[in-house]
């Protein structure tokens, strides 16, 4: 109780004490009666802005009006505000919705439990390692994600070493028997929650890297002071602290995953398809514009809810 | 996004030529071969891109020419005496604004193949020695590019150009049957001048009416194939599958077999595996097709669609039998000669894929001289020896059948004629069964 006290108060402490405070507060009132002054923030968002604007915006709302036209190739496409294709798509494709939000919410959590210590290991335990394991972490940026993706299929191939060992020792069978595998991994929901795992670690290590770097070892130091013991003082201390880099190491790996539709077409069998597939097929096999369009918005939606949920619930607001 | 799939076999085609091994290739020691080579893909692909830019600002400074009647109005007085399907595209292809040509002046030629689809150099797999040969016979500079992977996609890719009435990057590329019958249709591609192309005598006299071109007046074979039953006997354990009914049912082989994402191969196989004929078939048929297909899925008999990505888990016996096209397999036996190809007794598909040339394109003579070039038997030889496919030039076998006998001699490559009367093609489709059949294919394979 009290070392949570303690924790809470000092990072509030350093918050009004940081330099944002003051400053912000500070800005409008010392340069209120100049113009250009007050002017000035907003030409310093123009490039960001115009970049939200030709990038974000006007492409949303080409998807929007995508979604809502009927027509085909030959006789060309118009908005007819045909609302039922978002119906269509919700009826038809729900499994694969959820399918994208249930491995997408698996590889972060294994990303996560994975990440963690990692990332704690490297901030806190390192010394002069820090700087090669934290450029070991980013390393495998410098290979393309589908060639790493690829490596996956050598490793995990029905003739690999990884599902013979996975055999010898029985492993295999008590997967099995959870309906995870069936005698191979390739082609297997564990495969592609494996590989979004894999592939999204980088974007949960480093954001968990920044905020338990920041942590100043000294409140540690005071929690033991205060009789907390190890334990204590890392789910009173360090952990409330990294919590911001958890909640973007979570986002920055969740968002992406959902919509992600390599790692399942390359380690993934028919039936385990995701929402980034029928994108795909709809928008460049069967040219089905529209309903590629309604499928696009839908899953921004649902991530946006989720996201909006989640934060809230983690209470980032007070912690960032 | 089309992106992955394309690179991906881009990369594997790559490696292949390289001389790589596709399971050496993964194994850690492949990976800064296999970086360096996506490196290669990318510098290539700005390449072709820069290509095109250049294309586009060169058509577009010689402006729109008012000679454009001239292809337009003998497109439409072919259609008439063909009397075919070509005269709705003819109409359509005069609305479209059309180029002067400039092949005299500009010797230049982009031209978008299939991977793995022409002969290649013995050290240098970016090298073509017929393309090679061809420049220095006629003076022109041929740009070849890779970068057609799947029919559908290509399209997605060209259509909003053309669709827009813009050219696009490629004068000549290679689509199958039902794509160019497709983009005819549409007025999207230009006829061709039968008399630039005298070669046209050797055209296989089968393929010279093809329902989709009655008299070839837009397109020409580049090469043709088969789609039957590839096989890893090791993976199988001793049996062999003989039939499509075998390959969709038989329990011993659940998640080891990939069927393709090209829905006329595999629906076509299945049609005729049910005693019906791909040509001409019913709704009924293809809704009881697509049950025995969704019925194989349900039981998790199937692993994956795919298109000529097969070819990895083949080799490795991840996939214990597939359907395949015949010149790959015949490649693949190079890497694991123990692969075996079936030929199913109730019939198999037999397709090709077609030179054309797209509208707006300021090098049409430029393709058709290629075109004439690649219909010389000793020049068709050189590529059926690399490819592996079927030939649509006569007198290719007997160059052959001197140089390489043992190529001449394989009925993959030169099907006799018992071989090819159980080959089927697939039946024409309107735009309305187009999308339904493509939409209930796609729900087949999980999308």
């Amino acid at each position: 109780m009290s070392v949570a006290a303690a924790g809470v108060g000092i990072s509030s402490v350093e918050r009004t004490g940081g330099p944002d405070g003051p400053v912000r507060g500070a800005g409008p009132d010392s340069a209120g009666p100049v113009g250009s002054r007050r002017l000035t923030p907003y030409f310093l968002l123009l490039p960001a802005l115009l970049a939200l604007v030709v990038f974000y915006v006007l492409p949303t709302l080409t998807l929007a009006s995508t979604s809502l036209q009927t027509g085909d190739l030959q006789q060309g496409y118009s908005i007819t505000w045909h609302w039922a294709t978002y119906g269509d798509v919700l009826t038809q494709y729900w499994p694969q919705f959820l399918r994208s939000f249930a491995y997408a919410a698996a590889a972060t959590l294994f990303a996560l439990l994975i990440a963690y210590p990692l990332a704690y290991t490297i901030a806190r335990r390192a010394g002069r390692w820090r700087n090669v394991l934290l450029a070991l972490v980013v390393a495998p940026f410098f290979t393309s994600f589908l060639i790493r993706t690829l490596a996956w299929r050598q490793i995990l191939a029905d003739q690999g070493w990884v599902v013979s060992i996975m055999k010898s020792t029985g492993l295999m069978s008590v997967t099995d028997w959870l309906g995870l595998t069936s005698g191979r991994l390739l082609a297997t929901p564990v495969a592609v929650v494996l590989g979004l795992t894999y592939n999204f670690l980088p974007f949960m290590t480093l954001p968990l890297y920044t905020s338990l770097e920041k942590i100043d070892p000294a409140l540690l130091q005071a929690s033991g002071d205060l009789y907390a013991n190890a334990w204590q003082g890392f789910w009173r201390v360090t952990w409330p602290l990294s919590l911001p880099g958890v909640v973007g190491g979570t986002l920055l790996t969740f968002i992406p995953a959902a919509g992600d539709f390599v790692n399942q077409q390359f380690l993934g069998s028919v039936s385990e398809t995701m929402t980034g597939n029928v994108i795909d097929s709809l928008a460049l096999t069967q040219r089905d514009y529209p309903s590629a369009a309604a499928m696009s918005l839908v899953l921004m939606v649902a991530i946006v809810v989720l996201v909006t949920v989640y934060v809230r619930r983690s209470g980032t607001d007070e912690l960032v | 996004m089309p992106v992955p799939d394309r690179d991906q076999q881009e990369i594997l085609a790559q490696l292949r030529r390289a001389g790589l091994s596709r399971r050496t290739l993964l194994r850690g020691a492949g990976m800064g071969g296999a970086a360096a080579l996506l490196a290669a893909c990318g510098v290539k692909g700005t390449g072709s891109g820069a290509s095109s830019s250049s294309t586009g600002a060169s058509s577009s400074s010689t402006g729109v020419s008012s000679s454009a009647a001239a292809p337009a109005g003998s497109s439409a007085s072919g259609a008439a005496t063909s009397g075919s399907s070509a005269g709705t595209s003819s109409s359509a292809s005069a609305s479209v604004p059309s180029v002067a040509d400039r092949s005299d002046t500009d010797k230049t030629l982009n031209w978008s193949n299939w991977p793995e689809y022409i002969d290649v150099g013995e050290n240098n797999a970016s090298d073509h020695p017929t393309l090679d040969a061809f420049t220095k016979e006629t003076g022109i500079k041929v740009t070849y590019t890779e970068d057609v992977n799947d029919n559908n996609q290509y399209f997605a890719k060209i259509q909003p150009q053309l669709s827009a009435g813009r050219p696009i990057n490629a004068d000549l590329f290679v689509v199958t049957d039902w794509m160019a019958g497709k983009l005819i249709q549409l007025g999207w591609v230009q006829p061709l001048d039968h008399a630039l192309i005298p070669n046209l005598k050797n055209l296989q006299p089968a393929l010279m009416d093809v329902p989709f071109d009655k008299g070839r007046k837009y397109s020409l074979t580049w090469q043709s194939g088969l789609t039957g039953i590839a096989q890893n006997p090791a993976a199988l354990g001793g049996k062999k599958v003989e039939s499509m009914d075998q390959l969709l049912t038989d329990s011993s082989l659940r998640g080891k077999v990939t069927l393709l994402t090209e829905m006329r191969d595999t629906v076509g196989l299945t049609l005729l595996d049910l005693g019906y004929n791909p040509e001409d078939f019913t709704d009924e048929q293809f809704t009881e097709a697509m049950a025995k297909l969704q019925a194989a899925v349900d039981a998790k008999q199937i692993r994956q669609f795919t298109g000529n990505d097969y070819a990895q888990g083949l080799v490795a016996g991840d996939i214990a039998a597939c359907l395949a096209w015949t010149g790959d397999v015949v490649t693949l036996k190079a890497d694991n000669p123990d692969l075996q190809y079936v030929l199913p007794e109730a019939g198999y598909t037999l397709w090709s894929d077609n030179l054309v040339v797209p509208i707006l394109t300021p090098h049409k003579k430029n393709a058709e001289t290629l075109i004439n070039y690649y219909y010389q038997p000793a020049v068709a030889a050189q590529v059926a020896e690399a490819v592996n496919y079927i030939t649509p030039v006569v007198g290719t076998k007997e160059v052959l059948a001197k140089q390489d006998p043992e190529t001449a001699k394989n009925v993959l490559i030169f099907p006799d004629a018992a071989t090819l009367s159980k080959a089927k093609g697939f039946m024409e489709l309107d735009p309305d069964q187009e999308k339904r059949y493509n939409a209930a294919f796609a729900k087949l394979s999980g999308a």
